[in-house]
């Protein structure tokens, strides 16, 4: 920890020492300040541009901050395209995807873990070895099964395929058999079902990890491309992403309008990382290395 | 197993079963249905019966024409000159950005969400800032770059630049979720090793090569492995940044094509659905062909031991 590596350093000429450490941070502040510029001059670049007009787009010497802020971009980008509708259908599509994968994902994930058996755990050791196939190899089967099903160009297609997660069984799974048997074991001889061990021990004991993973399935289902790309075709349905695809397909060149419409799709997720960051951290760095 | 029998086999499958049928129709019978469709020339469009599988079985045949094919290769080869870009500077970039996040300065936590951002934004989003960034005539990077005497390419619109930029974008987009995955690594190490360099008098350099990328190596190792299959599954970044003006993606002059994006075009587009995954297959094979060659080589530069 910091504090030895301080008392180091005291014994040395405390003016020195100082000066030293002072440069150290002027330059750590320089260096991690221009990282955060190539972090976020394109997202000022962004917001600089949906409030231009769309002559000011191609003014030379280019504007960085608009001479004339409008927001026409902004209502453009409701007008030319049901942009309101797409905002929707992605909050459906993001919390449904989650609310299925979480639910089917924590069941699986406590039987493996608390209930499992030689033959469970072998089961187990399939789940690991789908999360090696990419997604390619399966979705035009998953595409001619769905179309067969009448389920192309339905939300009910595009969520089905949730209810499989193995990425997120793994995740649980870890977290589930760190619980200690003897609370459920104490429930099960005080005669409570293994429905009701799982609703209320289980789960409640691991809300954290399950926040985390509400986060990163919400967030996995509302910034996703190629599946609703693959699943969705009509314009009523088009979630977000599709929406702004489907903009920088036909007014390509609008760029005022593209990046208020991108802006805006950001939005939800900023607030909810916002709101969820102190999980967010370390879960993602659990499913990062552990997955 | 060590615990009591807590469930009988019908509840314990009862907890398993939607999960299991997931796997089994989202992805075990598609992954061998994939699997015989590559085997035919099935075009989307007649009925899936065995009898017309027997009438437009190649056998093999698809996957002649694909090896056999320039397109194949040329697509291959793009594929792989990401990967040859993004990869050094991925992996530069992160362990950069992991060493400045290891720090308990003030506002360490506001850069780290800085830093973060463009990991959180979807890709489309991100796309379509960096499509406009890029923009040769009014583009912000090129204005930067003249503002320092440099003449900007054309980036997305010249064949040469197309790639580079994309990689750009991509570099950009991922460095926070890497940088944050090989952070964890790094507040891994145990800081006695450091202390008792300190003590015999190590130099920064020493330090930096003698202990911290020794032991992480191993979170360094996860990244590359997550960074390779990633980069052959490219997709998004060439779809909306090469999308212009009526254009297929994938240009200029098929410059940006790469292995999804074709084989998303072969099925979605032409609906040559039997060629497409045979495409799929041998995407498949050359990402698990690559995995476990780093699985090899790891032995020879990854360190377990700490």
């Amino acid at each position: 920890m910091k504090p030895e590596d301080g008392s180091i350093r005291a014994a040395k000429p405390l003016s020195r020492s100082r000066a030293k450490r002072g440069a150290a941070a002027a330059v750590w502040y320089l260096v991690a300040t221009s990282v955060a510029l190539f972090a976020l001059l394109p997202f000022f670049w962004m917001i600089g541009t949906s409030l231009k007009s769309r002559g000011a787009l191609l003014a030379i010497p280019i504007q960085w901050i608009p001479e004339a802020p409008t927001f026409d971009a902004y209502r453009a980008v409701f007008a030319l395209i049901p942009f309101g509708r797409a905002i929707v259908n992605s909050l459906i599509v993001a919390a449904a995807t989650t609310l299925i994968t979480l639910a089917s994902s924590s069941m699986a994930a406590y039987a493996f873990a608390k209930l499992g058996t030689k033959a469970t755990d072998r089961l187990f050791g399939l789940y690991l070895a789908t999360m090696m196939i990419p997604m390619q190899v399966t979705v035009i089967p998953l595409f001619i099964l769905l179309s067969k099903l009448r389920l192309i160009g339905t939300f009910g297609g595009l969520l089905l395929p949730s209810v499989f997660n193995a990425f997120a069984v793994f995740m649980l799974r870890q977290q589930f058999l760190s619980l200690p048997d003897a609370y459920i074991d104490a429930a099960v001889i005080d005669g409570a079902g293994q429905g009701r061990v799982f609703a209320q021990i289980v789960l409640p004991m691991c809300a954290p990890v399950i926040a985390t993973l509400v986060v990163i399935t919400f967030m996995g289902a509302w910034n996703d491309y190629f599946w609703p790309l693959v699943v969705l075709m009509d314009k009523a349905k088009m979630t977000l992403t599709l929406a702004l695809n489907q903009l920088n397909g036909q007014y390509s060149t609008r760029y005022n309008t593209l990046m208020a419409g991108s802006l805006i799709s950001m939005l939800p997720i900023l607030a909810l990382y916002a709101s969820a960051q102190k999980y967010f951290q370390t879960g993602l760095q659990l499913g990062g290395i552990k997955g | 197993m060590a615990h009591m029998k807590r469930a009988s086999a019908w509840i314990t499958l009862l907890f398993l079963a939607p999960s299991l049928i997931g796997l089994v129709a989202f992805s075990v019978l598609p992954m061998a249905a994939s699997l015989a469709l590559g085997l035919t020339q099935w075009d989307g469009l007649s009925a899936v019966s065995f009898s017309t599988m027997r009438e437009q079985w190649v056998g093999l045949g698809n996957y002649a024409a694909l090896l056999g094919d320039s397109e194949f290769w040329r697509v291959l080869k793009n594929t792989c000159y990401f990967i040859v870009l993004y990869l050094p500077l991925i992996l530069l970039a992160s362990v950069f950005v992991a060493l400045l996040l290891d720090s308990k300065r003030r506002l360490i936590g506001v850069y780290r969400v800085m830093y973060y951002i463009p990991v959180l934004s979807s890709w489309v989003a991100g796309a379509l800032v960096w499509k406009w960034v890029l923009s040769p005539d009014y583009g912000m990077l090129n204005d930067l770059l003249g503002r320092i005497g440099i003449q900007g390419p054309g980036w997305l619109q010249d064949r040469s630049w197309a790639m580079p930029g994309i990689v750009l974008a991509s570099v950009w987009k991922d460095m926070g979720y890497f940088g944050l995955i090989l952070l964890g690594g790094l507040q891994g190490i145990n800081p006695s090793y450091y202390e008792s360099a300190d003590i015999e008098g190590a130099s920064w350099a020493q330090k930096a090569f003698r202990i911290t990328l020794p032991l992480l190596s191993p979170a360094i190792f996860f990244v590359l492995i997550i960074c390779v299959i990633n980069s052959f599954q490219l997709f998004p970044q060439v779809m909306v940044m090469t999308a212009t003006n009526g254009q297929p993606p994938g240009g200029p002059l098929g410059s940006t094509q790469v292995m999804v994006e074709r084989i998303y075009t072969y099925a979605f587009k032409y609906y040559k659905m039997g060629f497409a995954s045979a495409w799929s297959w041998l995407l498949f094979v050359i990402i698990l062909f690559f995995t476990m060659l780093q699985l090899k080589l790891q032995k020879r530069w990854v360190n377990y031991e700490a």
